[in-house]
């Protein structure tokens, strides 16, 4: 097998499929993208559901439908692809070490590699939840791979602790197999998920919904018999006396995503404590010459449309550095201010040309707001919101007019 | 008509076994749950502890030290891991410093070697996140670290490649005694003779000894834990104890042998075999924790668990046979540190006791290597390949936070002890053992065990017994 690539990408999910494509479209060819999955597709293949390209193709489709769109752009331009292999590490000199049935233990030689490997679900075991650890816990995602992908329900009672799309998502799939789901408890004052997802997927099917809430004990010592759900105050702890016993044989958990990053550390990329992705430029380059990253690895999306477009990004971003090399940068810092728990890219570099496109999520539910753009004590921008909720991320464009008056750094904020 | 049966599969069964191996003897395990160590020895802190702590002249003094020195041999051996880390006994006054130097002196009288009273900036270079309140440490360099469950299931497993039996899902209910021996019946039905009895079964062993007319009260204290993340393995090189009070050990936080951080145990008293964990029992963990180092990682928590410990108001090993039973032999109370004196048990009682009843004459075949190694992410390059060009399934990453491959996995369900649920071959392979606890790899886990023991996907289960992991096919 070839042992030496231009561009090496991690992840046949929608970020790597798409950062592929743009990147041939940009004149690099010798793209290679490694799988570790049989199929293409990554996550999408398991969500069955439509909503997906409503921004990207003005229609509205499945999972696997929107990843066909660029699994077959990926076929039509022979762009190669190796499915089965799983990753092992990647070093900072972008050596790529990877392993499959059919090759064993290889390491291929990239020019600059894209870090597409997404994200995984935060473990019930993360969360500390008292009482035992029985058969009928799982996370929302495992649950829906048990039944889109194998065919099997994995209870028949749930209780779902968290109000993640995949959560929201889960209830209504649950239900449609002949499940009950008795409750989404979410001890935020607000779901972390789509508005459109809450509407379609409880309240359609009258399944509730209870903010301020957490699971405070699970029983049952072979398989889930039920859990104990309670109130909590502002500082999420539990309130005492208004537990409620549920029965249930299932909890599912949708208690948050989180990217991947394990092979962004092994070659020593800084991440940050933020986002927990890699610290990027606005072309998605970390902050190793040649290493790039986008879709869910660098940042959780609320949308696999804003994650092609990431990706699309990055691809352009690892040809231009294996047509041209690296380049000389002229950077400024991106803060985030008041009530803005993150900004990306957290780095913009001045000689790359273009507008570019601040993304950030906000801390809390904001009503009749402004976003302001501050360098220094100088406001460069503002803009009125009238609402703002963590659950969906927000952007702001800088031109380069704009991004020209900057002296250093730049800090995002939202006012009230 | 088996010469000894054991009841029980913890280390200490387990190890007894593997030590009757040894000698030309027919021997068996029972073990009432459907797979072996998923009592004491499944969830505790795994510490190989140097022997300061029992009070002279006890037996817990007597096989610490020996079961000690025994533990890195027998760790090579069977192919588990064994990490000398060393351990450290912290104090935070001057009046814990004075016992420091008890422990010290107490330590010296039991054998242990090595034992040395450290100043903070000492301390300090050893264990940079150690609290800002700690004053000094009673440095034990001969503590180590071993997997318990990983010990006991290699030992059960080289017992079995060496000719033992094994009957899981075997919950003793009935002790018929004759001449010649015992037959031992479960609760489903099955039953087994046996000439001579060890009585293993941890919290479960006063009803085993009641079952043979002696009267033994074993009493369970349940310990909460929590694990951290292998990313934050880093925080602590040694096990940390807090300098023991008339309250007991405390919390302590050491690295475990896969790298991960393990914070606890509480200490409750129980009425049965009770795991829950309490967000009381949890708070105390992560106060304890918080109080011995700087900058816990508690964000990279990966689970938190909770395991009982058995032991008896004598608060010293039981080793002795039976008053109303003779040929039957009592192995109780095995609290701290009956882990590490578990190597030196099993050779006690099998050549001190055992022998009263049986010429041991010596199995020329015994094997005491354990092969293969169970984990393919620490192999050579050359070596990994080598067994990928064997067979490919090894080239097929299953669980992918700890490198799983597909061919561990069905070596877990093939092999001694055979694994026949979820959690039994995360105990053997580590696959759902990482940050993401199985939620990839255990769809595909389940398959594995479903093609390997020809069974459908939905009986599953996650532990034996109900915990089927499904209900069912969809619509």
């Amino acid at each position: 097998m070839k042992k030496k690539y231009d561009i090496v990408i991690i992840g046949g999910g929608p970020a790597g499929l798409a950062a592929a494509i743009s990147a041939y479209d940009h004149g690099v060819q010798d793209v290679l993208i490694l799988e570790r999955e049989e199929n293409l597709g990554g996550i999408l293949n398991q969500c069955i559901h439509n909503g997906f390209g409503l921004t990207r193709f003005k229609e509205s489709l499945t999972g696997p439908e929107y990843a066909w769109r660029f699994i077959d752009g990926v076929r039509e331009r022979k762009i190669e692809t190796l499915v089965s292999t799983t990753v092992l590490s990647v070093s900072r000199d972008k050596q790529v070490t990877a392993i499959n049935e059919r090759d064993g233990v290889f390491t291929i030689q990239a020019k600059a590699i894209v870090l597409a490997m997404g994200c995984r679900e935060r473990s019930k075991g993360a969360l500390n939840v008292a009482g035992t650890r029985p058969a009928g816990l799982y996370s929302a995602g495992t649950a829906q791979k048990y039944v889109n992908m194998k065919g099997y329900l994995p209870g028949q009672k749930v209780v779902i602790l968290g109000s993640g799309d995949i959560g929201l998502i889960m209830a209504r799939r649950m239900t449609l197999e002949g499940a009950k789901v008795l409750a989404v408890c979410e001890i935020m004052p607000f779901s972390s998920g789509l508005k459109r997802n809450i509407a379609q997927c409880l309240d359609d099917f009258n399944i509730p919904l209870y903010l301020n809430h957490t699971i405070t004990k699970i029983e049952g010592k072979e398989r889930v018999t039920g859990v104990v759900i309670s109130k909590v105050d502002e500082n999420k702890r539990p309130i005492v006396g208004t537990q409620r016993y549920i029965e249930c044989d299932t909890v599912l958990f949708s208690v948050g995503l989180i990217p991947e990053n394990e092979l962004t550390k092994s070659a020593g990329v800084p991440l940050s404590l933020k986002t927990k992705g890699a610290i990027v430029y606005q072309n998605r380059e970390t902050l190793i010459d040649g290493i790039f990253a986008c879709g869910n690895v660098l940042q959780v999306h609320d949308l696999v449309d804003f994650v092609s477009e990431e990706a699309e990004t990055a691809g352009v971003g690892a040809a231009e550095y294996v047509l041209y090399g690296n380049r000389e940068k002229d950077v400024i810092d991106c803060k985030n201010g008041q009530n803005v728990s993150y900004v990306l890219p957290q780095k913009i570099d001045r000689n790359q040309k273009g507008i570019v496109k601040l993304y950030f999520r906000v801390t809390n539910t904001f009503k009749n707001c402004v976003i302001k753009l501050k360098s220094g004590e100088k406001v460069l921008t503002e803009r009125k919101k009238r609402i703002a909720v963590p659950g969906e991320m927000e952007s702001f464009l800088l031109t380069e007019e704009l991004l020209a008056a900057v002296n250093g750094e730049i800090e995002l904020s939202l006012e009230c | 008509m088996y010469d000894v049966l054991v009841i029980g599969g913890g280390v200490v069964g387990g190890l007894i076994l593997r030590e009757l191996t040894k000698y030309r003897l027919r021997v068996a395990l029972v073990e009432k749950e459907d797979d072996v160590s998923m009592g004491q020895s499944r969830a505790n802190s795994g510490i190989v502890h140097a022997g300061y702590d029992a009070a002279v002249g006890t037996l817990k003094a007597k096989f610490n030290l020996i079961g000690n020195r025994m533990m890195p041999s027998l760790a090579k051996d069977l192919g588990v891991k064994y990490v000398n880390n060393g351990s450290l006994v912290v104090a935070f006054s001057k009046e814990e410093i004075e016992t420091l130097y008890e422990l010290k002196s107490r330590g010296e009288q039991n054998g242990v070697a090595g034992l040395q009273v450290i100043d903070r900036t000492e301390l300090l270079k050893l264990e940079p996140n150690i609290s800002e309140e700690a004053v000094g440490a009673l440095l034990a360099p001969t503590g180590g670290i071993v997997c318990p469950y990983e010990l006991t299931i290699a030992s059960i497993g080289n017992a079995m490649d060496n000719g033992a039996e094994l009957f899981c899902g075997f919950d003793v209910c009935g002790i018929e005694r004759a001449q010649d021996g015992f037959t031992v019946q479960s609760v489903s039905g099955q039953e087994i003779q046996a000439k001579v009895l060890i009585n293993c079964a941890g919290i479960g062993g006063g009803k085993i000894a009641s079952l043979l007319g002696d009267s033994i009260i074993v009493k369970g204290r349940r310990g909460q834990y929590i694990l951290l993340d292998r990313e934050s393995g880093d925080l602590v090189k040694h096990t940390l104890f807090f300098t023991p009070t008339k309250k007991g050990k405390g919390i302590l936080v050491s690295p475990t042998v896969d790298g991960n951080i393990i914070l606890g145990p509480t200490a409750e008293e129980i009425e049965d075999d009770n795991v829950e964990t309490t967000s009381i029992g949890l708070e105390n963990v992560t106060a304890g924790a918080k109080k011995m180092c700087k900058n816990v990682p508690l964000y990279n928590t990966i689970t938190s668990f909770a395991g009982t410990r058995a032991y008896t108001d004598k608060h010293d090993f039981i080793l002795e046979e039976s008053e109303a039973s003779p040929n039957a032999i009592h192995c109780l109370g095995i609290e701290s540190p009956g882990l590490t004196a578990s190597p030196a048990i099993a050779k006690y009682v099998v050549e001190e006791l055992v022998s009263k009843h049986f010429e041991l004459v010596k199995n020329e075949d015994f094997q005491p290597i354990r092969k293969p190694d169970y984990f393919f992410k620490n192999l050579s390059l050359e070596e990994k390949n080598e067994m990928i060009q064997k067979d490919p399934s090894y080239g097929k990453i299953v669980c992918r936070c700890e490198q799983i491959t597909e061919g561990e996995i069905v070596r877990a369900v093939r092999e001694n002890p055979p694994a026949r649920n979820i959690d039994a071959v995360k105990r053997r392979t580590r696959a759902g053992m990482g940050r993401c606890q199985g939620g990839f790899c255990q769809p595909y886990v389940a398959e594995l065990i479903a093609r390997e023991l020809q069974i459908p996907l939905e009986q599953v289960t996650k532990s034996g017994g109900e915990s089927y992991l499904l209900r069912g096919k969809t619509k």
